[in-house]
């Protein structure tokens, strides 16, 4: 019963979330915060996740190819297909879940226990829609594309592996890159990145704006908006994987 | 003036506030005093709409704002004006923005006309060169008092202060009390304040309402109120060594 519970607040909220902002002007202020804040100081640590995993994806490759008839551009090949769909697009999201999410609960949990949420009402403002909506908003333009920068890394990670310990020749890691690309794969990464990042911000800012209590409390909320954010994109991803790729 | 009419609130088993009935006169510093955990800030909070009543109405001059709906309801409480207990300071704005920042949300001023506004009402509480400041670099008595800044730049026709003194040593008490009863006098607001702290109640208490175990137990104003015998109201005033050495 807890979880339908959750479901039905979780929805009432959305719905004081997705309405018109106050002052349009205030809005995009605050977007472009959250940009920064959000998507902006994540590139570090999306780059270099992404060039070690790219690494790691095409020694693994390299290292199971051992009959004479696999070319070894399929390396290559493998490196774009498994960074394309799956690592950037999915674990780079999962790590965002972490990183973003437990920021965004933690700040909006901090609000709530502090007062600052009922300050905004009392004034008047419709404090879901002011705190949550430029942060759904700035984490669905954002993380697309740091995914797109996730699978330049990867992809990058991967040639460099290969040329520095001359497992594969630079010539035939491109061969591979090139072989059977088909630009739908990306639309595919796309399209789960923006479903994953609508999940991640406004999970994390449901289990903050609920907070109450105190300090310990915004610690739950933020482990719980990880936890349940992490849940969800697993289990979106094979939905849309079923709807997209079938 | 500001009138609650046979409130109740509880929550789950625990019935917090019994059918409380009272006036708060405009123009006047009304104060609700009562122990911790008595209801003083459950009766504020569903004064103000941050908790909704489970019966009983509150107006505002008359308006009944247990029946306004959500656009109603933001209309009205750009009138108002509130003091949390903490400050409730936004902590990623700077003292001069959050003192504009009603003014930024609620008007279509020019940001000098805001900037004016809200230099004006930072003297107002005798804060001068502090614009810059973040919230965390603010003493407690400095917070409360941006605190104040804020919720008067808009000129509010009701200010609600919910223990103003609380964390404060005796003198900033004695200025923020100070503060909030010439701000009501200068402006003619409906001011209501709950607090547990006696000097307030015998300096600024134009009303005073003592509310205990949910009920609204006794009403009168800070010079009745030592003259009364009632037994659990004077337990409540007389309570601390000192006031019980100064009956004495």
């Amino acid at each position: 019963m807890k979880v339908f519970t959750d479901i039905g607040e979780y929805l009432i909220l959305m719905r004081k979330v997705f309405s018109k902002p106050q002052k349009r002007i205030i809005f995009w202020e605050r977007m472009l915060n959250e940009i920064q804040g959000l998507g902006i100081e994540s590139i570090g640590i999306v780059a270099f996740i992404s060039a070690f995993m790219g690494a790691v994806v095409a020694i693994q490759t390299a290292y199971n190819i051992d009959s004479p008839w696999i070319p070894l551009s399929m390396v290559g090949f493998t490196t774009r297909q498994s960074v394309v769909l799956e690592f950037s697009p999915t674990v780079i999201s999962l790590i965002l879940a972490g990183k973003v999410g437990s920021r965004i609960a933690s700040e909006i949990g901090t609000m709530r226990v502090t007062e600052q949420i009922d300050a905004l009402e009392i004034m008047g403002v419709n404090s879901a829609n002011y705190l949550i909506f430029p942060k759904v908003v700035a984490s669905m333009l954002i993380n697309p594309v740091l995914i797109v920068l996730s699978m330049w890394m990867g992809i990058l990670g991967g040639w460099m592996a290969m040329v520095s310990f001359g497992l594969v020749s630079s010539n035939d890691y491109v061969d591979g890159l090139r072989v059977d690309f088909e630009g739908y794969t990306v639309f595919y990464a796309i399209t789960k990145t923006i479903v994953f990042a609508y999940i991640i911000s406004t999970v994390s800012g449901f289990y903050g704006y609920r907070t109450s209590g105190g300090a310990l409390e915004v610690g739950q909320a933020s482990t719980k908006a990880v936890v349940v954010s992490s849940i969800m994109i697993i289990l979106f991803n094979l939905i849309l994987t079923q709807l997209l790729l079938t | 003036m500001i009138e609650a009419r046979e409130l109740n609130k509880a929550f789950g088993e625990h019935h917090v506030l019994k059918n409380i009935s009272c006036i708060f006169e405009q123009g006047k510093a009304n104060l609700i005093i009562g122990e911790s955990g008595s209801g003083k800030t459950v009766l504020m909070k569903c004064l103000v709409g941050l908790y909704e009543v489970d019966s009983g109405k509150v107006f505002y001059d008359n308006r009944n704002f247990s029946e306004m709906d959500f656009e109603q309801r933001k209309t009205l409480r750009q009138e108002i004006g509130m003091l949390f207990q903490g400050g409730a300071l936004f902590d990623y704005m700077n003292v001069e923005e959050n003192v504009m920042f009603p003014l930024d949300m609620f008007t279509t001023r020019t940001k000098e006309d805001k900037l004016d506004r809200a230099n004006f009402v930072l003297k107002r509480v005798n804060l001068e060169n502090v614009n810059r400041l973040m919230p965390s670099e603010l003493s407690g008595g400095m917070r409360k008092r941006v605190a104040i800044a804020r919720a008067i730049s808009m000129n509010p026709k009701y200010l609600f202060c919910d223990e103003p003194n609380s964390g404060l040593d005796p003198q900033t008490s004695g200025v923020i009390d100070k503060l909030i009863k010439e701000i009501t006098d200068e402006y003619g607001i409906t001011t209501i304040v709950n607090t547990h702290d006696m000097n307030s109640v015998l300096s600024i208490g134009d009303t005073v309402a003592f509310i205990y175990n949910g009920e609204l137990w006794w009403r009168g104003n800070k010079d009745t109120i030592l003259q009364t015998d009632d037994k659990e109201l004077n337990n409540f005033v007389f309570g601390t060594e000192l006031t019980s050495r100064l009956k004495q």
